[in-house]
């Protein structure tokens, strides 16, 4: 087995609201390889968004260990959090989260701009297959090209892992397809570490590992034997 | 009570929305304070004044005669309209006050034996009027004894005539006449230093040698008279007596500074409430435009449950009017407390015996209802939009926002800005009307500030110029009559005089075809060095060896200008009188041709004066015209401060002396009162513009950040530091705040101009100086409001929630 990028153990979140108690990850050990596509599957409210930002340095832990390679991350501060997400994590979201006021190029450059050794932004738009709509502003977009845009932007300062939180649940399965090959694609021309939330069961077909999620716990790890192209998926 | 739930919802918005509110209610707050501020203020004073006037029956003419017999009085009298008239003998005097070293001025006027007079009749504050029995009795206005602490009772003496009096004040007195009492030669009234003195007539005749005379006259008309014509028939029975033109309250000095006062009251109403009501309108427009945009949802919502656009549009109207209410409240309160304020000064600094508080409801419903309005026009646009969408589209958000690229075409130049300063720039472009409200916003606060700060570059500058560049005298010494040149050597040995330079002074009539002036001329040595004419560019120029030097305003107001021909009538020489055409001087050593008292004279040149109307001639030259030999009027003297103290003793021992005008002391009088009004209108106009600055820039940078959390949290995602996202809303501010510097500038240099405009009168003028530390100074007060506020937005960037914005659509 390959390097393990991401070693979580014991993880618990737990969310306080009024008297209200959320336990959103109840001790969680999990860990993600170098350069496999992993598929966190599971229904909404089971954790795995959480989980998704708690190692993405979005959200901090209530207990338990997040580590990145040799690094403890669960102990890093808010200023070197955000420069591990600056220098070694790509996001993709379900909602894009593309700057509207800058073009398809110019959202891909606003981050290219900060990393230390990044593609061209034309580059990485041709690796999403948008090299004719680079200077097309987000709302002219569909959105599958602005979710593709959004692939782009995150892998265009090659990070070592890419974080989607359902990438296609914003899409119809077709436009869907195009955004999975597209992060397929990547995965294997550049080996990044990809992780995939999505609450479609589909869509575990096209993954090297499929780790299912219930209550704030792992239910299941499997490792597909054969997996799918995702033109070949169907939902 | 229960609350329909559309007012629960309204109450829990504006506790959510209280700081936005709030400061955009200071901003109207500060437009409702000024406006009753101004408008209290000015009918108070307008009213005290007008019921000042009736009550002691304050002249509408007035005329200075050399010499008039006082049986004039029924001519006078018989005028058509003519309702009473004084006939007086009026003086200045040299005053000694116990405990003063230097000598005081004093304006003796004549009261009837027995009786108030029928024009200008006296308020008694304190004791009784003089007697015409007992010939060392006087009345004193208020100012000038509460200045010295006299009660009636106490005594001083006065150089009356060329003889000392000792004086005993029998009374204190306000006059309708004097309620501005100014010196002359000072720029500020100086109670201390000048005062007016009742006398009874026949005490003051006795004195001046007056009896059966009279030199100074007042008079009040009927309601709806034509005082032009009886100015001009006043005029033409003077003539012979050397009448110096009679004039209308317009031209009485008191009444000119207040209504120069009044005027400037006015000003104030007119132009500064407006400038923050419309602020205020953009920013409810703003702050409403964004809340509707985020309920637009539930606005659908609501219209699908069946709620009509009126209660909708109500809804977000109460929102509105409560916001309005609370800056109606506070800026009632600050406008009635600073008014009431404001008044009480006014009281202090004009001598009235009452003040008059005019309570206007009306002010208060005008200032609400133009509130209202302003914020209701504000909110009506963003209401409409929404309203008008059919709630199935309007439950549905709304369509991305469209950017353009700027500069299309020119993709690659952008590539010298990053992307953050992109998105700025994008943005600002995006909403051009936003844009440019809020510059406009921001800059009216600087040109607020460069308002209230340039009075004091202005008037530096004036004070530089009139007694450091022009009327460099320590003193100027009025004989109380001309004198043989002979005078001045008398001056020359007064103790501690270094040097002494003479001058004369004629009343005159200068005509330009229909347009005449009625002012003073002044004649001046060519060797003077202490006191000096000055040329529109303020270099020093030397008196005309023929013809004439006259102020800016006076060829302005004749329409002459240098080469032009004028004729004068002199005044004083009132045995001969002839008006007949005249011919043009042809050189310039030739003495001007003369019929009488007309003359014609070239018009030398422009001289620049910031006080009074002023010609000016060489002395010689005066002489030759007057036909009676060669006469001084006085003298301007450099004293050696050593001596002032026995100067002053002197001057007031000095028999011949008419009047002293102290310039020195004129000038620390002058910088001090103007630099006590300038720090208390800093501080207001400051507070004003902070307050403008901050509602402007605290709002638009909160609604920038509500419209755009998420996209700032995204970035805050990939990994951007909190600075670097922190400056995409700061880099706009800047933009903004650097953009309305330059606007500030000029529209605060217009403000300016107009403010200069609307005081310059006959009195005095005052010139257009801004130096650069003022436009500084205003630009570094609004960058500090707009940090401040910028900083405090800054404070919510950081505490961005990363996790929830991420999984809300927008």
């Amino acid at each position: 087995m390959a390097n393990a990028v991401f070693r979580v153990t014991g993880l618990t979140k737990i969310y306080r609201t009024g008297d209200v108690e959320v336990r959103a990850l109840n001790g969680v050990d999990m860990e993600l390889f170098e350069g496999e596509m992993a598929v966190l599957l599971g229904p909404s409210g089971s954790g795995k968004s959480t989980l998704l930002n708690i190692i993405g340095g979005l959200d901090d832990a209530t207990s338990g260990e997040v580590r990145f390679r040799d690094q403890e991350l669960s102990a890093y501060s808010e200023r070197q959090l955000t420069k591990f997400r600056r220098d070694h994590v790509g996001f993709v979201f379900q909602f894009y989260n593309l700057i509207p006021s800058l073009t398809a190029r110019e959202n891909v450059a606003l981050v290219t701009e900060v990393s230390k050794s990044p593609m061209e932004p034309e580059t990485a738009l041709s690796m999403v297959d948008l090299e004719d709509r680079m200077d097309h502003f987000p709302a002219q977009l569909s959105g599958g090209e602005q979710q593709r845009v959004a692939i782009a932007r995150a892998i265009a300062k090659r990070p070592e892992v890419l974080l989607c939180d359902e990438p296609t649940g914003a899409l119809d399965s077709k436009t869907g397809i195009l955004v999975l090959e597209a992060l397929a694609h990547i995965n294997e021309e550049l080996g990044t570490t990809t992780a995939i939330i999505t609450h479609n069961a589909a869509i575990q077909q096209i993954a090297h590992r499929v780790i299912s999620f219930i209550d704030g716990k792992i239910s299941s790890v499997h490792v597909n034997q054969t997996r799918l192209d995702p033109a070949e998926v169907v939902w | 009570m229960i609350l329909h739930p559309l007012d629960k919802k309204l109450l829990r918005d504006l506790g959510r929305l209280w700081a936005q509110g709030l400061a955009v209610a200071m901003v109207m707050a500060c437009g409702v304070a000024t406006l009753i501020l101004s408008v209290g203020a000015y009918r108070s004073l307008d009213e005290t004044r007008s019921a000042f006037y009736d009550r002691y029956r304050f002249g509408s003419v007035f005329a200075s005669v050399v010499r008039a017999p006082v049986h004039l009085k029924e001519q006078i009298s018989a005028l058509h309209d003519v309702s009473a008239v004084e006939q007086r003998t009026v003086k200045f005097v040299i005053l000694d006050i116990p405990g003063m070293t230097e000598p005081a001025t004093g304006l003796a006027v004549s009261l009837p034996d027995f009786d108030q007079p029928a024009v200008n009749r006296l308020y008694l504050r304190k004791g009784r009027l003089p007697e015409p029995s007992r010939t060392n009795e006087v009345a004193v206005v208020e100012t000038f004894a509460e200045a010295h602490g006299f009660v009636p009772g106490d005594r001083f003496e006065a150089v009356i005539n060329g003889s000392k009096q000792s004086l005993t004040i029998t009374g204190i007195v306000l006059s309708p006449e004097f309620i501005y009492a100014i010196g002359p030669g000072d720029m500020v009234p100086d109670q201390r230093r000048f005062g007016v003195l009742f006398m009874s007539r026949s005490v003051l005749s006795g004195l001046f040698d007056m009896d059966g005379a009279f030199n100074d006259l007042a008079l009040t008309t009927l309601r709806n008279a034509d005082t032009t014509r009886i100015i001009e028939e006043v005029d033409a029975i003077l003539k012979p007596y050397g009448g110096t033109g009679a004039y209308g309250r317009k031209d009485q000095t008191s009444h000119a500074f207040l209504d120069a006062e009044l005027t400037q009251l006015k000003a104030m109403a007119t132009v500064i409430p407006p400038i923050f009501l419309f602020i205020s309108a953009f920013l409810v427009n703003m702050i409403l435009s964004r809340l509707i945009a985020l309920e637009r949802e539930q606005i659908g919502l609501l219209k699908a449950v069946g709620y009509g656009n009126g209660s909708i549009v109500w809804h977000y109207a109460k929102l509105v009017i409560v916001i309005a209410l609370v800056g109606l409240i506070i800026g009632s309160i600050a406008g009635y407390w600073l008014g009431h304020g404001l008044t009480v000064l006014y009281g202090e600094f004009f001598s009235f015996p009452f003040l008059i508080f005019r309570q206007s409801t009306d002010l208060y419903f005008l200032a609400g209802g133009v509130t209202i309005a302003a914020a209701l026009a504000g909110a009506a646009k963003a209401v409409w939009t929404t309203v008008s969408l059919p709630p199935a589209i309007a439950m549905r958000p709304p369509a991305p926002t469209v950017y353009r690229s700027f500069l299309a075409g020119f993709q690659r130049g952008l590539s010298m800005f990053s992307q953050l300063t992109i998105m700025a720039f994008r943005h600002l472009l995006r909403w051009p009307v936003r844009t440019f409200l809020t510059t406009l916003g921001t800059s009216l606060s600087v040109a607020l500030l460069i308002t209230a700060l340039f009075a004091s570059d202005s008037i530096d500058f004036m004070i530089d110029t009139i007694f450091f560049k022009a009327d460099r005298q320590d003193a100027t010494l009025s004989f109380s009559g001309d004198r043989a040149p002979s005078a001045l050597n008398d001056v020359k040995k007064l103790p501690g005089v270094m040097r002494a330079e003479p001058f004369r002074t004629t009343a005159a009539t200068i005509r330009n075809g229909h347009l005449e002036q009625r002012m003073t001329i002044i004649g001046v040595s060519e060797e003077a060095i202490l006191s000096r004419l000055l040329d529109v560019e303020l270099q020093s120029v030397e008196p005309p060896p023929n013809g004439l030097l006259l102020s800016e305003r006076v060829a302005y107001k004749l329409r002459l200008r240098p080469g032009d021909h004028t004729e004068i009538e002199l005044q004083e020489r009132n045995q001969r009188i002839v008006s007949v055409p005249i011919a043009a001087v042809e050189k310039d050593t030739d003495p001007p041709e003369r019929i009488g008292s007309l003359l014609n004279l070239p018009v030398i040149g422009i001289e620049q004066s910031y006080v009074g109307l002023t010609a000016h001639m060489r002395l010689e030259a005066l002489d030759r015209m007057m036909l009676d030999g060669r006469k001084i009027s006085g003298a301007r003297i450099a004293v050696d401060s050593a001596k002032l103290d026995e100067l002053y003793e002197a001057v007031k021992n000095t028999p011949a002396l008419g009047s002293i005008a102290l310039q020195g002391i004129s000038r620390d009088r002058f910088r001090e009162t103007i630099e006590q009004n300038i720090i208390t209108s800093m501080t207001v106009y400051i507070a004003l513009a902070v307050i403008i600055t901050f509602g402007v820039i605290y709002n638009s940078a909160r609604i920038q950040l509500s419209e755009r959390a998420r996209e700032l949290a995204s970035l805050r995602v990939f990994g951007f530091t909190r600075a670097e996202v922190s400056s995409v809303l700061l880099t706009e501010i800047a933009v903004i705040v650097l953009l309305a510097q330059p606007l500030g500038w000029l529209l605060g240099y217009g403000f300016a101009w107009s403010v200069i405009q609307g005081f310059e009168s006959d009195l005095f003028r005052i010139p257009l100086i801004i130096h650069s530390d003022t436009f500084a100074i205003a630009t570094l007060v609004v960058f500090a409001a707009a940090i401040v506020s910028a900083l405090i937005v800054r404070r919510r960037i950081d505490r961005l929630d990363l996790v929830r914005v991420l999984k809300t659509r927008e």
